[in-house]
């Protein structure tokens, strides 16, 4: 094994987990707001990837364009959630918030199956596609696009919840709703806007990795357990931390997968979960 | 007739306190009765559809092993409040122990049924150790890959097939001693018949001790539970002990039924996720809440696959979805909890009267 097999790995890594990052920082958003997890966040994922697919499909429209599209699809899904379901069971018992999310996850899917066949799709002949070589590593170009394009989705996020008055109010909604309440924020309609931004997010992830990665109903899984550790890594709430964690995951994935085996690298990651959780309960940063 | 005329108020009133006594144990009589003919309704019907209607006898045997396994959930999540999202594990585990050891050593199933019994317990207890002390949504997570993490492991796992699995040799010697009845399914519906009885058994038994109580404290108020002295972990781990062993019988069953076993039919979480479903749709914390949730999802996705077939196969996950979405908006006790707490109102309701009247 050589030293540039490592690097290689190692960046291809870093690439992922920022896309990773993304996906977990719209479930740590949710979940900061609310308490609530998300279980369908990973069919939101899938429906934009097929969202992208059927764009290129029937349109010819490329994922990188439509990009802004499927975000905004996504950004009235998570919207009409919250609206539809969220906020009916914002006082039940965790057990009916979990089956709630875990119900619309088996409807989407099950959705997507119905409507679109279990097959695997591709994007084929994307505007971005081959391989670079920098000084002898070879990386895909749609997973550099991805990995920047998170990465700028990640930063207007930050910018959006750390700068604007209304990421202020989020913030403050997040950390003691009646407070928010009595200083006039309106937290129904903010809870709204957290469902909407979360879902946004995933929705660019989702795009982004349909240049690159097979579409089909069940494609969401994998990402949203690797969200799941990523979000408890950095603790639930935590946008930072979903950024440091979701980067670590696919630095541990990657590398992991080449040291050990790549079929045991979900083993790998699942793992860190548990030794993460038992140790540091809270995870590796505060909230946001 | 001149004798009701003149009976005065206050004896019309000594008539209904009167008849109120009787009326009561009248209502349990029905009750009674009503029991006793749904275990004789269960107990006949392979018997007059076993040659008219063989795969009613199937979906028969499919929603008790669904209402075992969601009853087995129901004893950790449902009694004692921690959510399992990878329950499927143990399934998985009482079926590989089963089926491997059969396959392997030839070993009766009933023993191996014992063996994956004790693995499957052991297994909990290893889980519950880290994971009792995470709370709520982490504890749902955390068993969630663990679910998933068997999953992965056992489809690389040689020596029990990988991802093909394991094929059990058909034997048609003595078929109680190896579990294999070929040519008729009564002997199956009476033995999944019989485990869900005792996983029945053992939640009524359970519902009314103190070990059920304590189940309950922990459920609903775990730090004053563990203040009043109620050894929070020990409790936790029982709960997570008995419902592994339930589930792990329900593998053992499942693979000696199809006699064909594989990591995708075994442990999918999609088997995690639909126990978890028609244990809260029928009612999360009651006896009969996951029977029910069984009885009415079974028939449904038998229904959608008979009608649409193919394609159709997904239609059940959807209306599922949608149901069981529904139920969490408006009925999120489930629907046996929804008619006891109907019951309940009514009930208060009757003594205000009787109060207001005294």
């Amino acid at each position: 094994m050589t030293w540039e097999i490592v690097i290689q790995a190692v960046i291809s890594g870093l690439l992922m987990g920022l896309v990773y990052a993304l996906i977990a920082a719209g479930l740590s958003l949710i979940f900061g707001l609310m308490e609530i997890v998300n279980f369908a966040h990973g069919e939101f994922m899938m429906i934009s990837m097929y969202a992208a697919f059927w764009l290129w499909a029937m349109f010819g429209l490329d994922p990188l364009y439509s990009v802004p599209l499927c975000a905004t699809l996504l950004f009235f899904m998570g919207v009409a959630t919250h609206y539809g379901i969220i906020r009916h069971i914002l006082g039940a018992s965790m057990l009916a918030q979990i089956c709630a999310t875990f119900g619309l996850a088996v409807f989407l899917r099950a959705l997507a199956q119905f409507l679109w066949t279990p097959d695997f799709r591709t994007i084929i002949n994307p505007v971005v596609e081959g391989r670079v070589e920098i000084a002898g590593i070879f990386l895909g170009q749609p997973q550099i696009v991805a990995s920047v394009g998170c990465l700028l989705a990640f930063g207007f996020l930050y910018f959006f919840i750390t700068r604007t008055e209304t990421g202020l109010a989020l913030q403050a909604t997040s950390q003691d709703r009646q407070a928010a309440e009595l200083m006039g924020i309106p937290t129904d309609r903010m809870f709204a806007l957290g469902w909407g931004i979360g879902a946004a997010c995933v929705g660019v992830a989702g795009v982004f990795l349909s240049t690159f990665y097979y579409v089909f109903p069940e494609v969401g899984l994998e990402f949203a357990l690797l969200a799941y550790v990523a979000v408890a890594m950095g603790g639930f709430g935590s946008i930072l931390g979903s950024l440091v964690a979701g980067i670590l995951i696919g630095l541990v994935e990657s590398v992991g997968g080449l040291l050990i085996d790549p079929s045991y690298k979900m083993l790998i990651v699942f793992g860190l979960y548990l030794v993460i959780v038992v140790f540091r309960p809270k995870g590796l940063f505060g909230r946001f | 007739m001149a004798d009701a005329q003149s009976t005065t108020a206050a004896d019309g009133k000594l008539l209904a306190l009167a008849m109120a006594e009787p009326l009561h144990t009248r209502a349990s009589t029905i009750r009674k009765a009503f029991y006793v003919a749904l275990g004789l309704v269960v107990l006949v019907f392979p018997h007059v559809f076993e040659s008219s209607y063989p795969h009613y006898v199937h979906v028969m045997i499919t929603i008790f092993m669904y209402a075992l396994m969601a009853q087995s959930w129901n004893i950790l999540a449902g009694f004692c409040g921690q959510i399992s999202l990878g329950h499927a594990a143990f399934f998985g585990i009482g079926a590989y122990s089963t089926g491997y050891l059969f396959f392997a050593y030839r070993l009766s199933p009933w023993i191996g049924m014992l063996v994956g019994v004790l693995i499957a317990m052991a297994m909990a207890v290893a889980i519950g150790i880290p994971t009792f002390r995470l709370r709520g949504h982490y504890f749902a997570i955390a068993t969630l890959l663990i679910g998933v993490g068997v999953q992965i492991f056992v489809q690389r796992w040689e020596l029990v097939g990988a991802a093909s699995g394991i094929f059990l040799p058909i034997v048609r010697e003595q078929p109680l001693l190896s579990f294999q009845f070929h040519g008729t399914k009564l002997p199956y519906y009476y033995i999944i018949l019989a485990f869900l009885a005792l996983a029945c058994f053992i939640v009524r038994r359970l519902d009314r001790s103190r070990i059920g109580f304590y189940f309950r404290a922990i459920r609903d108020e775990p730090e004053a539970a563990s203040s009043l002295g109620v050894n929070v972990t020990l409790y936790k781990s029982y709960a997570f002990m008995i419902s592994a062993a339930l589930m792990s019988m329900a593998g053992a069953f499942y693979c000696q039924y199809v006699l064909v076993i594989d990591p995708d039919s075994v442990f999918p979480l999609s088997m995690s996720i639909l126990v978890v479903l028609m244990a809260v749709m029928g009612g999360a914390g009651t006896l009969w809440g996951p029977i029910i949730g069984a009885a009415v999802l079974v028939p449904l996705s038998e229904v959608t696959r008979i009608y649409f077939g193919g394609t159709g196969g997904t239609l059940d996950l959807m209306i599922y979805g949608a149901l069981i979405v529904l139920i969490c908006i408006f009925k999120p006790e489930g629907l046996v909890g929804a008619v006891k707490m109907h019951r309940q109102a009514t009930d208060e309701e009757k003594t205000d009267d009787g109060d207001a009247r005294g």
